[in-house]
């Protein structure tokens, strides 16, 4: 049992999707989905005792040796990661069930909770594989999963956002496989570990080059790096709340693990900072999407759609981090997956909560909202001070870590701009507190009443975690140093 | 009493919980026995790192206690009570439960023993205090608060950065001595002067303050410049440019309030004069000087907090605070009269009271140590300190021409609360030793000798001459009090005079560059709100020109990479 535990991880959901099929119900498939989440949740903090105790655990499917079959490698970025997306996915479950009654009809139901666990089984491949081929196939599960679910919103602009993501996320996806197929040609193996090894001898030719130029674009695309973001706002706006919460906290994440694992794990860190442009490339892009979407944030109308640019900048704070190359840089990168995935939950909750009272998130019918709503109204604030950088909350902790890496390479200009940053992340909150708290109520939003226990619970969960987080961070500032040091230690 | 480790701030932020949740005289109840409780507790603790945990790489001290931080908190929990009682009266939980707040996070910063937990209580001072102004429920007063938080909140950004760099450097936030030199501690020092009301940087003070309620004014007098007094004297004790910079707080101040009208912000820009006094002392370094600056807090807290409330009480009867609209009150309000010319003669420091004991302190430092010129200047502020403040606050608010107002003596609270800080303010003139005792530097020092009291009356008495006289001979015009002191001419009439010219062409030049520069940023602001929320970068593109945006990208990244 307990060395099946890697493909566990993925198989639960995988086969927990089709049985939704034949339970039908959507309330049986509510609990039963729940439940399979839970057990995904078990397995992945099994996995990383696991690899605490075992060190990097290499499963291996069917029995085939590596080369010819699929492995699964777990080491201590993707048990991280992987109990990330579980119990992310697990919390927001919990609050589905009242958010979806509210948002589609009870028939579709069904239909979204098998996106939603294919969608979860997607990144749990993503992260469990160690594979190059797998990476793609399962990249492609999630995405096909998440353009369903964002086509289920009931905004009937969400078609339009989730046919663009398909035509971009397929773009994506193309270029990934083309980075792979090069990869494959050059070497002739798809195993990330054989890779790494059989790159060394081709890694100065054109064709790894450009491999890597096709590879890195397309991982850009489906984590939203700016200018590549253009399909996310919309996206998030428009797709059922609970979608939103789910896609902004893991997805994009899981997307920046691709990143981490090919540039360090496969290429390695020698070959990719030195020998292509990639801390210029990514310092540069991730700057100006922390600026430049910031600053559009500000002037949004639609409060899930700022959001949706807050989570482009809060990206450019992750590729900064990684461009700049140095330990304490991957570190807060790391943190900051985390940290930014328990922000955006706490956030997007408790906008599903806004909609499930007031049937939108228009900047405007929030007039009044701190008195009639002021749980989801508190939540809303604190992920917005943990967005910014507050102290005790996680934001503080990856900016902490984010600043030291830009001082430690002597950027201070960037350090400050880095805090320009949060300086425009007060702007756009700022906006919404403004609104709930010192604005009356418009004249037909005048009796709202607080958001339901069943999200609201899920949502302070999330807050609760962001002042844990913040104050005792043994856990993941250990973790991630540990991690960043791991992913140094394979330089080759 | 009970667990020492318990920081001191936390009593406050539970009584706020409780008087949230409570109404009534149960409230009321609570809002007076925190601070005593607390109070209580405080007396119990002994000195050194009481409570720290591990963050990040370094130690949060969140409780560290010494003879400085213990002298802060003594008076923060005396003033949080006497604030308390005046505002009893108030049926407004906002300004209640953001009074405790905010007193809990100043007694909070001052026990912080990094730099951390400091910036944490910081931005708290700011976020609560500025519902003590927004609690007024007006248009002016809400843009008042927002500017003062914009500017607060600044000061903590600052600060943050200037923590970082400072870790960076010294791996380690322990808040201890940390003096001027590289950019970590410029920043805080400036990050430090914005809280403390420094010249150039003040203008939140005096614009703010008056704007506040009239019970959220004292609170505020009491708390946010007297943290930064303590920062600075922690940080930064013996900084020469803290002498010039606390000679010019000392004296600039004088020419506002002389002309200023409202008589709450007279008192706001007496309040940077007196805290000119305190960043002189702490400025020359000594053990004499720091002495007097944080006593002169001290002092200051329980005096200007005496003024504030009377003129508070005032507001309150009347509902005018304007000096012009004013005046014959002493007939109505005979006891806040006696009360405010309690504060207003500690202020001015006349011998046996308050005042006296602790600026005098200030002055010998300043003459022991060479700065002469410190000292004569400081010498002509206190003067005007006795002219504007000593005089001018209760002589039109009490006295001058009688304007007709007939009220009545103020709520029984507000009068209890005044009370106990005039008997304090009489009690320290009378009985120094009980303050000089608490201070963090044992010196020996007597402030009752010949000289310092000979000094001081004369200069009171010249002062009080001065005023007699001009308003004898009709040059103190009470209704509009504009002009009054021959220096004042000169920076009225003569500088004008010479200046003019030279500044014309400068301001031409400069009015010119100005103009050509705010276009430019206003075109751009204009151009971005124009077009927002459907401008350029957040307009739903179509999936062809992202593609556009993916090869673009590509394209770059492949040359770069083949370069």
């Amino acid at each position: 049992m307990i060395q099946h535990l890697p493909i566990l991880q993925v198989i639960i959901p995988l086969l927990a999707a089709p049985i939704c099929f034949i339970l039908r119900e959507a309330k049986l498939v509510r609990w039963f989905v729940l439940l399979a989440n839970i057990m995904a949740f078990v397995v992945s903090i099994m996995l990383l005792q696991q690899v605490n105790v075992h060190g990097t655990l290499v499963y291996t499917l069917g029995g085939w040796e590596a080369p010819i079959g699929i492995e699964y490698r777990i080491d201590e970025l993707n048990a991280y990661l992987l109990i990330l997306v579980t119990s992310i996915s697990t919390v927001t479950l919990m609050a589905a069930g009242s958010s979806l009654n509210k948002e589609m009809k009870e028939s579709k139901q069904t239909y979204f909770y098998i996106a939603y666990m294919l969608c979860l089984t997607g990144l749990l491949g993503i992260l469990a594989t160690g594979d190059a081929f797998n990476v793609f196939v399962f990249l492609e599960i999630s995405s096909l999963a998440s353009y369903t679910m964002i086509a289920m919103g009931n905004d009937r602009r969400s078609l339009w956002a989730s046919y663009q993501y398909l035509i971009m996320g397929t773009i994506g996806a193309t270029f990934i496989l083309i980075g792979i197929g090069l990869m494959y040609m050059m070497t002739g193996t798809l195993n990330m570990h054989d890779l790494a090894e059989r790159l060394v001898e081709v890694e100065q030719t054109k064709t790894v080059f450009t491999a890597f130029a096709f590879f890195l674009v397309g991982v850009c695309l489906k984590l939203a790096l700016f200018p590549l973001h253009l399909w996310l706002p919309n996206a998030y706006a428009y797709a059922p709340s609970i979608a939103t919460v789910f896609l902004a906290a893991t997805a994009t994440k899981v997307a920046i693990y691709i990143l981490l694992r090919f540039i360090f794990s496969v290429y390695g860190f020698e070959f990719s900072f030195s020998h292509l442009p990639l801390t210029e490339i990514l310092v540069s892009l991730g700057l100006v999407g922390i600026i430049a979407a910031s600053i559009v944030a500000i002037y949004q109308t639609n409060v899930k759609r700022l959001f949706a640019y807050s989570s482009v900048s809060q990206i450019g704070y992750m590729i900064l981090g990684l461009g700049i190359g140095n330990k304490t840089g991957l570190t807060a990168t790391l943190l900051h997956l985390f940290n930014h995935a328990l922000m955006k939950s706490a956030i997007f909750l408790a906008l599903a909560g806004v909609v499930y009272r007031i049937g939108n998130v228009n900047i405007k019918n929030f007039a009044g909202l701190g008195r009639q709503m002021p749980w989801t109204m508190a939540a809303i604030v604190i992920g917005g001070l943990s967005l910014i950088g507050v102290p005790l909350t996680v934001g503080f902790v990856s900016k902490w870590y984010l600043v030291l890496a830009l001082l430690e390479n002597g950027w201070w200009p960037i350090a400050v701009l880095v805090l320009v940053g949060s300086l425009l992340a007060i702007a756009y909150i700022w906006r919404i507190v403004e609104v709930a708290y010192f604005k009356a109520p418009l004249q037909n939003n005048q009796s709202h009443k607080e958001a339901p226990p069943a999200i609201l619970i899920p949502a302070w969960i999330f807050v609760i975690a962001n002042f844990y987080f913040g104050i005792d961070t043994s856990f993941t500032a250990g973790l991630s140093e540990r991690t960043a040091e791991l992913l140094f230690g394979v330089v080759k | 009493m009970w667990m020492p480790e318990l920081p001191a701030f936390v009593p406050f932020f539970i009584g706020a919980v409780l008087a949230l949740v409570t109404s009534g005289k149960v409230r009321q109840a609570i809002l007076l026995i925190t601070p005593v409780l607390s109070g209580l507790h405080l007396l119990t603790v002994p000195v050194g790192t009481i409570l720290s945990f591990d963050f990040l790489s370094f130690q949060l001290q969140v409780f560290e206690v010494d003879k400085l931080s213990l002298l802060f908190g003594y008076i923060f929990h005396i003033a949080a009570f006497i604030c308390m009682l005046f505002a009893l009266h108030v049926k407004d939980t906002l300004q209640q439960v953001s009074g405790l707040l905010y007193a809990g996070s100043a007694i909070g910063a001052v026990f912080a023993g990094d730099l951390i937990t400091l910036f944490i209580f910081w931005e708290l001072l700011a976020v609560t205090s500025v519902f003590l102004i927004w609690a007024r429920r007006t248009e002016r007063s809400y843009i008042a608060g927002l500017r003062y938080l914009i500017i607060q909140v600044l000061s903590g950004v600052i600060l943050l950065v200037g923590i970082i760099f400072y870790a960076y450097k010294n791996q380690s936030i322990d808040f201890e001595f940390i003096g001027l030199g590289d950019t970590a501690s410029w920043l805080i020092f400036i990050a430090f002067g914005i809280k403390c009301a420094f010249p150039m940087l003040h203008n939140w003070l005096t614009d703010a303050y008056p704007e506040a309620t009239p019970t959220g004014t004292v609170f505020l007098s009491a708390f946010t410049t007297k943290v930064a007094v303590y920062a600075l004297a922690r940080a930064y004790p013996g900084t020469e440019l803290l002498i010039y910079i606390g000679v010019i707080m000392a004296c600039f101040p004088i020419f506002f309030a002389v002309i200023e009208n409202d008589l709450r912000r007279v008192l706001a820009y007496s309040m940077i004069n007196q805290i000119g006094f305190m960043v002189v002392g702490i400025g020359i370094g000594t053990a004499l000087a720091v002495n007097g600056a944080v006593s002169h807090a001290f002092n200051d807290i329980l005096f200007k907090g005496l003024l504030f409330m009377s003129m508070g009480a005032v507001l309150h009867m009347t509902g005018k605070i304007d000096g012009s609209r004013l005046g014959g009150l002493y007939k109505t309000m005979p006891k806040t009269a006696i009360l405010c010319m309690v504060g207003a003669a500690s202020i001015s420091a006349f011998p046996l009271f308050s005042g006296f004991v602790s600026k005098s302190m200030v002055m010998s430092a300043a003459l022991n140590n060479g700065y002469g010129w410190a000292w004569a200047l400081l010498l002509f502020s206190a003067a005007g300190v006795f002219h504007h403040a000593g005089i001018k606050i209760p002589y039109f608010a009490f006295f001058a021409h009688d304007s007709g107002i007939r009220t009545s003596e103020p709520p029984k609270n507000m009068l209890m609360a005044m009370s106990i800080a005039a008997v304090l303010c009489i009690a320290i003139g009378v009985y120094p030793q009980a303050l000089y005792s608490l201070l963090p530097f044992d010196t020996g020092y007597n402030p009752y000798d010949a000289t310092h009291v000979l000094t001081q009356t004369q200069l009171l008495f010249f002062s009080a001459l001065a005023f007699v006289w001009l308003n004898l001979r009709g040059m103190y015009p009470p209704e509009l009090p504009s002009v009054n002191l021959d220096i004042d001419w000169i920076y009225r009439r003569l500088f004008p005079a010479i200046l003019t010219p030279f500044f014309s062409t400068f301001w031409a030049i400069d009015r010119a560059v100005r103009r050509v520069f705010m276009r430019g940023v206003n075109g751009l602001l204009d151009m971005i709100s124009r077009h927002e929320p459907d401008g350029i970068l957040s307009r739903t593109q179509l999936s062809g020109s992202m593609v556009v945006w993916v090869t673009i990208v590509l394209a770059v990244y492949l040359i770069l990479s083949f370069w």
